[in-house]
């Protein structure tokens, strides 16, 4: 397992985000899985039952936090007290990295509790930029971004997603977490090629990387997170760690959760994919780490 | 608000507004902002469309998000509330609530925060049973302190018995107090869940109506003194006498001890031969259950 400055030079493995239905199952079985992730805002609490859970998981496995109410994007500042408890929760887990998504979802103090895109601008990039150093620099942890699921595109934006990702991370100093379901579901909504954007990721930024399943529309994709991986979705995940290397893995599954061995057993799958990798990696990843979809110089000034 | 949104900041605020708008009956977005001007014109202003769905469309995908978001996380706190009013009440309660009240806290745990006030001024959405349902949303907003509220290190039943009438003392900040018209504790208990929401980042596909109001027997007024606590971490609720009460709620003023006690036992019934044993049995109880703490313990306890 590859590892990076922005993952702490952790080797995690493949592992499943930790949710209330599986808890029976994970005290009583015991069952071995490299890791957990965690929903930060989950455990941002002041004790009871979800920090009893969470010491409990944190006495046997390795636990990694995921936030989803950062919102890097937004132009208003972070609440101080979100970022207190946040420190407070990173300090208790020992988590290696920190995540939390390349969006936008709170104006004025008001939570629209949502992960609403970003017009991709060179105005949103600098807010972001701002945001995302100022709560690494305060949690003292390496911080990664993730792209988001979307089904709406501004006429404001000035460059594609994945030049507005590599911007942001390449000025942040930050990492990635390339969450190559929402690369797909984005591509259909948005009808571009998702290769293209897994090719054009700064891949020796990407700190980990998330699978989960969605649900088809007629006219549009939802994240839902309540299905298995589908195939195209896999073919993403393969080139994404042909290209970095075998990265921690993460599959994510939110609703209409079957069994704990059900979801470990789909998360399980990406192992076939990190073996293949893992060999083939090291001879080629010196060259491929320097393709990136950031903008040149000249095409920056040409789209200001 | 410019025709044509351009910086973030402004992109951002015309979005918000047109995603925390209450939709249709149909559960669409409305066609006219508030300031008159069609929604397709307001969404083209700042959305692009793609070959399949215009700027309105797509738009619309984020306005039911939030409400299925919302609308399911407040009836997920309050299901005993939406029992008694009805599925179709509820929707109509949560929707005018949300509407004065959005979210101003980064966690969704606070979304009913201002639910108790805001139905209380607004009892036309409650219908008949209206202070019943005030009751019942006290007891639900009680039961979500007291899921996770703070719990210090509780005075011990020695250290308890070395207080006097000047001491102080504080309540844990999870036993939540609360003085009810209706003795609505038992009903809440057989409609609440015990699993709490975890939030997540998953899109939301739907928001599911119950329609019906629950049938109920018939409540009289009756006052009830309860308290809403946590014992290894399972929240419980407890009812208490009028006395009980009253001094818990004298202590978390801050009054000391013995002001507590006169004001738990002001206009109190209790015959007077009862009361040594009752305020026994209560410090007891307190104990037991780990109620109390030290605000400054060396100020608590006589060396």
């Amino acid at each position: 397992m590859s590892s990076n400055r922005f993952n702490a030079h952790q080797n995690h493995g493949v592992g499943i985000g930790l949710r209330i239905p599986h808890y029976r199952h994970i005290f009583s079985r015991k069952p071995v899985v490299d890791w957990f992730e965690i929903i930060s805002e989950n455990f941002m609490c002041d004790a009871g039952r979800p920090m009893e859970v969470l010491d409990q998981i944190l006495e046997r496995y390795r636990v990694v936090q995921h936030g989803v109410s950062m919102y890097f994007g937004s132009a208003t500042a972070p609440d101080p007290e979100h970022l207190r408890r946040l420190k407070q929760l990173v300090r208790r887990t020992n988590t290696p990295w920190l995540s939390d998504h390349l969006c936008w979802g709170s104006v004025d103090g008001t939570y629209t509790h949502d992960l609403l895109p970003l017009p991709y601008t060179w105005e949103a990039v600098e807010r972001t930029v701002e945001r995302v150093r100022a709560v690494q620099d305060y949690l003292e942890i390496p911080v990664a971004v993730e792209n988001v699921s979307s089904y709406a595109a501004f006429t404001a934006s000035e460059m594609t997603e994945w030049e507005f990702l590599a911007e942001v991370v390449e000025r942040a100093d930050c990492g990635i977490l390339l969450d190559v379901n929402n690369i797909f579901v984005s591509a259909m909504n948005h009808e571009f090629d998702p290769m293209v954007y897994v090719n054009a990721v700064p891949a020796h930024r990407v700190a980990q990387i998330h699978i989960a399943g969605h649900t088809k529309y007629e006219k549009y994709i939802l994240d839902t997170h309540d299905h298995p991986v589908i195939d195209p979705v896999w073919q993403l995940y393969a080139r994404a760690i042909e290209r970095c290397g075998p990265t921690p893995t993460l599959l994510e599954w939110d609703d209409r959760i079957p069994s704990f061995d059900e979801v470990h057993a789909e998360a399980l799958k990406a192992i076939r994919y990190l073996h293949r990798a893992a060999s083939s990696f090291h001879a080629s990843s010196s060259k491929d780490v320097i393709l990136s979809a950031r903008l040149s110089p000249e095409r920056a000034e040409a789209v200001r | 608000m410019s025709s044509h949104p351009t910086s973030l900041e402004a992109i951002q605020r015309e979005m918000a507004a047109a995603v925390m708008r209450p939709l249709t009956a149909d559960e669409e977005m409305q066609a006219t902002a508030p300031d008159g001007r069609a929604m397709s014109e307001v969404a083209a202003s700042f959305i692009a469309p793609n070959s399949r769905l215009d700027a309105f469309e797509r738009l619309e995908i984020y306005n039911r998000q939030y409400w299925f978001r919302v609308l399911g996380a407040l009836a997920e706190d309050f299901p005993a509330l939406q029992a008694i009013v009805g599925g179709r009440a509820f929707e109509a309660l949560s929707v005018a609530y949300l509407t004065a009240h959005p979210s101003r806290s980064f966690s969704l745990r606070n979304l009913g925060s201002r639910l108790i006030e805001w139905l209380v001024a607004h009892p036309q959405f409650a219908g008949r049973r209206h202070r019943l349902a005030v009751d019942v949303a006290r007891i639900e907003w009680a039961f979500v302190e007291a899921f996770d509220l703070a719990e210090r290190e509780p005075l011990t039943r020695e250290q308890i018995a070395t207080l006097d009438g000047d001491s102080r003392l504080a309540l844990q900040a999870h036993v939540q107090l609360l003085a009810l018209e209706y003795a609505a504790d038992d009903l809440v208990l057989k409609l609440h869940k015990r699993d709490k929401r975890q939030t997540s980042e998953a899109g939301v596909k739907e928001y599911e109506v119950h329609a019906a109001p629950a049938k109920l027997p018939g409540f009289r007024r009756r006052p009830t003194w309860v308290a809403a606590h946590r014992v290894d971490n399972s929240v419980y609720y407890r009812r208490l006498a009028r006395e009980e009460f009253l001094t818990l709620n004298a202590l978390r003023r801050g009054l000391p001890l013995g002001e507590a006690l006169s004001a738990g036992f002001a206009d109190s019934r209790m015959p007077e031969p009862r009361r040594a044993g009752f305020v026994r049995d209560m410090f007891s109880n307190w104990a037991e259950l780990g109620w109390v703490c030290a605000p400054e313990l060396e100020s608590l306890i006589k060396t």
